[in-house]
């Protein structure tokens, strides 16, 4: 292995765009910046594959792969042993992660010349993009949790700008708000879990942490809080942060309200990179969840299985197709999470970790497909929802071929990847824990379903007549479909048990046809009915809605949990604990501070009445003081 | 017979001043003064100090209220009668008054005063003329000299600030 | 030193016209009326020098001279305070000492 030094340029490279397109962009024309971003981003794609291929694929790694640390600095020293470090690790995850994050960037970019071709705020659009893959970068290949969460909050910034970045329409602005105040919420619980963490262990390394048989959480067993371990406390709030990242239930009211933010932002951000950082960091912490938290990791598994479930269930109703596609992100993290939930530790065991981690890179890579696909419908047709397309298989042949492909691989038809990654996943899910299963099993058709109901309404479907012909997208826009479908199919026949596992070792694994058989008919299953509802024109799916009745209204408003979390802020919170707050920083606070002036106004007041002018006053003074004097110093001091 | 003049004079002092403060006519004021002076030159004459007796109805009760006198009659209508002080005012003095007299009289009252039985100095013009004069010890010309120039400076003074544009003044 | 008159006895008579004096001083409305009391003062701290040069210092004149320059102050004193309330007579046409309150902040 020759020296991984030049692993620290692929986050720089980012950064440095980010700072030359924000600061220079607007003196050059808007497609330097484009350019400029681009090649930056492919230069990152280049460097993360020459490391993937050298760590991954060179070399004798019969005894597991080793975690690198080729460059660290001490950023931040308090005392001896509290020191915060800056570095880069390289091991399999964020090896892993690294390829992802690049490559859908890299195609992110490339759309954009296209998608946002003649908008405003180009150039800015660009350096945004260039600082969130920067913050990403950085936080997969933080060497310790202190790093991961600095840029943790970097990334919640860059999302927050790019969200917000249609900055003069009030619900870009109010989309933007809310995703930032409902991770900076679970960002709280974040920091405090690191806090007890480290006060633990006493360190914040993660190759400490997480190195098999290691003695520093000895001190973790007597400590308890309300009956409960420290450790799983701490696990637990670190899981509470990760699930606001990755909108688990119940933080998961920002995801679709995201949607606000261009497309090429959606994919990039919702789909491929932010909202598995949660993920990641579960499985960055899995060692010490597994051993140290088994009831954290419990947890894990049934906000990830609840999640899936409830996003599935929403997303079958919902008419705009970027929300859909939210719902089924959604879904497909609950997935991701409930994987790690179940997951084992080493060999056969780790099952559901490397399940977990092949689905983040499968589920990448044609999520970011779905969204630059619907995208390019978006730009032709020139609206978001469903009941305004129809037919469009006619117009725009290659969005239509990538799109189909997209959908039958999250709808798992064999020897496409998200077949291999979501079957991985079953039979983990199958070893460990029966009704998290049948969960995910249902949850497997619903996603068919609604994956095709979105496919046949939009490309199949009546054939409107439309205002103007939709056109297919120019090549800058159909070349990274392009790439990312070739991904998707063949992404699944990756190694990846060989190279991505809980404990760094590779096994062998074979298909298991008791779960696949099973999950492909019901997958057709969902196919099939989609097919029947929705590829020519009826009204059965209207009746079938009404028939429904509340329910279908209930889930169609996404379970009203928007407007429970509005009432529970504006009614109870503003109303309760901040207006006497507020009361008391106004009068209380301010009141003493205003108190303290007048009061020193007016005793100043009627000390200025002592230099009245008038004599006698003076002469009284005079003599009493005079006689006071004397008093005090014959009759006390002799 | 000197107890009782001593009564007599001490008696008509202090009447005389309770009541110079407490008149409401001006100029019965500077008649109950020049008694309470004249009786203070009586108590000089009794403690046999004739000069200083002379000085004191010569300059005080001759100069002064004289001066005193002819200011009331520049400045004011005789006629008119003072209001009654205000009670503040009224509590601040008699209350400064009452407790000065008891704290002072307490403290002379504790201390016991022995008197001297040395020989006493005969008083008269020449030892007095010489003594002002002598630069040897219990010599007074240099305040006298002072003296002097402070009663230049004061008669300019004087001179100065009531003068009028176009009328002098003469006083003193 | 008289017979049968002890010294305490002058310094009382003494004391009390002191603080007639200062009391006349605070109360009086008047700036001529105040005079008259400052001269009260200066006149019972006249008795009290002579007094205890009598009894005290019988051989020594220096209380005798001390009072001789305190009238002679007083002389000087009386002079230019007519002088000023003169001048203050014809400015404000009344002497009340509450209108010459200029040092009031």
């Amino acid at each position: 292995m020759t020296g991984y030094n030049y692993t620290i340029l692929i986050p720089i490279i980012p950064l440095v765009m980010f700072l030359v397109t924000g600061l220079l962009g607007m003196k050059w024309k808007p497609i330097v910046s484009g350019l400029l971003g681009t090649v930056g981003m492919g230069s990152s794609w280049l460097l993360s594959i020459i490391t993937a291929a050298s760590y991954f694929f060179g070399g004798h790694h019969a005894e597991g792969f080793q975690t690198i640390i080729p460059f660290e600095m001490t950023w931040l020293r308090f005392t001896e042993s509290l020191v915060i470090k800056m570095g880069v690790l390289l091991d399999p995850i964020s090896v892993m992660m690294l390829v992802v994050i690049t490559t859908v960037s890299f195609m992110v970019h490339l759309y954009s010349i296209g998608y946002m071709h003649g908008e405003k705020g180009f150039q800015r659009f660009f350096a945004f993009l260039s600082l969130f893959t920067f913050s990403m970068l950085g936080l997969v290949i933080a060497t310790n949790i202190f790093q991961m969460y600095i840029f943790w909050e970097l990334v919640g910034v860059s999302s927050f700008l790019l969200i917000g970045f249609y900055y003069q329409k009030p619900s870009a602005v109010a989309a933007s708000k809310k995703a930032f105040i409902v991770t900076r919420f679970a960002d709280l619980g974040f920091l405090v879990g690191i806090l007890i963490l480290s006060f633990v262990t006493k360190t914040f390394d993660f190759a400490q942490l997480t190195q098999p048989g290691t003695t520093i959480f000895g001190s973790a067993a007597s400590m308890s809080f309300l009956g409960i371990s420290a450790m799983t406390w701490a696990m637990t709030l670190i899981f509470i942060g990760g699930a606001g990242k990755s909108a688990m239930f119940p933080l998961h009211i920002w995801l679709p309200d995201a949607m606000e933010g261009p497309t090429p932002v959606s994919a990039l951000i919702h789909a491929a990179t932010m909202v598995v950082a949660g993920v990641y960091l579960v499985a960055r912490m899995f060692p010490v969840i597994h051993f140290q938290a088994p009831a954290a990791q419990e947890i894990v598994g049934y906000v990830g299985g609840f999640t899936s479930l409830f996003a599935a269930v929403i997303a079958i109703t919902q008419y705009d197709i970027k929300r859909v596609l939210a719902f089924s992100t959604l879904s497909q993290l609950g997935y991701m999470m409930l994987s790690l939930g179940v997951s084992g530790y080493g060999g056969e065991e780790g099952l559901g970790y490397m399940a977990s981690m092949f689905h983040l890179f499968t589920h990448a890579m044609f999520k970011a497909l779905l969204f630059l696909g619907a995208g390019s419908i978006i730009h032709a047709v020139h609206s978001n929802y469903m009941y305004d397309m129809g037919g469009l298989r006619k117009y725009m042949p290659i969005t239509h071929i990538t799109f189909l492909i997209a959908c039958l691989t999250i709808a798992g038809v064999p020897f496409l990847s998200g077949f291999f990654s979501k079957d991985e996943i079953l039979v983990a899910a199958l070893h460990h824990n029966k009704l998290l299963f049948a969960i995910e099993f249902i949850v497997a058709g619903l996603t068919a379903f609604y994956m095709f109901r979105l496919y046949f309404s939009v490309f199949w479907g009546k054939d409107r007549h439309y205002h103007h012909t939709p056109h297919e997208s120019p090549l800058v826009m159909t070349i990274p479909l392009m790439f990312l479908a070739f991904a998707s199919i063949f992404a699944g026949y990756l190694p990846f048990t060989e190279l991505v596992t809980s404990d760094k070792v590779g096994f062998e694994s074979e298909m298991n046809y008791m779960v696949a058989i099973p999950s492909i008919l019901i997958g057709f299953l969902g196919i099939a009915v989609a097919w029947i509802l929705y590829k020519k024109e009826s009204d059965i799916p209207a009746k079938l809605a009404k028939s429904w009745g509340i329910l279908y209204t209930a889930t169609y408003n996404k379970f009203y949990f928007d407007e429970i979390y509005l009432f529970v802020t504006r009614k109870i919170i503003f109303n309760y604990i901040s207006r006497p707050i507020a009361w008391f920083d106004r009068h209380i606070v301010d009141g003493f501070m205003v108190g303290i002036g007048t009061v020193t106004e007016k005793a100043s007041y009627k000390i200025k009445g002592m230099q009245s002018g008038q004599l006698q006053h003076y002469a009284f003074a005079f003599v009493a003081g005079a006689l006071a004097l004397a008093l005090f110093m014959i009759y006390y001091l002799m | 017979m000197n107890v009782f003049m001593f009564y007599l004079f001490s008696g008509i002092i202090l009447i005389c001043s309770l009541l110079t403060i407490t008149t409401r006519r001006i100029l019965r004021a500077a008649v109950y003064l020049l008694c309470v002076l004249l009786s203070t030159a009586g108590l000089y004459f009794m403690l046999n100090y004739q000069f200083m007796a002379a000085v004191q109805l010569t300059l005080y009760a001759g100069g002064i209220v004289v001066l005193i006198i002819f200011s009331i009659l520049l400045t004011h209508h005789i006629t008119h009668r003072f209001k009654h002080p205000d009670l503040v005012k009224l509590i601040m003095g008699v209350g400064t008054g009452v407790i000065g007299i008891g704290l002072v009289l307490a403290t002379i009252f504790s201390n016991s005063f022995q008197p001297a039985s040395v020989q006493e100095l005969p008083v008269d013009m020449t030892v007095i003329g010489t003594q002002l004069l002598s630069t040897e010890k219990n010599g007074y010309v240099l305040p006298f000299e002072l003296i002097s120039i402070l009663l230049l400076a004061a008669m300019i003074a004087a001179i100065v600030i009531a003068k009028k544009e176009k009328n002098k003044n003469t006083e003193i | 030193m008289i017979q049968g008159i002890p010294l305490e006895h002058f310094l009382v008579v003494s004391t009390i016209m002191f603080f007639i004096g200062v009391c006349g001083f605070i109360i009086r409305r008047n700036l001529i009326t105040m005079l008259m009391a400052v001269e009260l003062i200066l006149n019972s701290v006249n008795i009290n020098f002579v007094v205890f040069n009598r009894y005290l210092y019988p051989d020594q004149l220096q209380g005798q001279f001390f009072s001789l320059f305190i009238v002679g102050i007083a002389a000087a004193e009386a002079s230019v305070a007519i002088a000023l309330i003169i001048n203050i007579y014809r400015k404000l046409k009344n002497i009340e000492v509450e209108n010459v309150s200029e040092l009031k902040f």
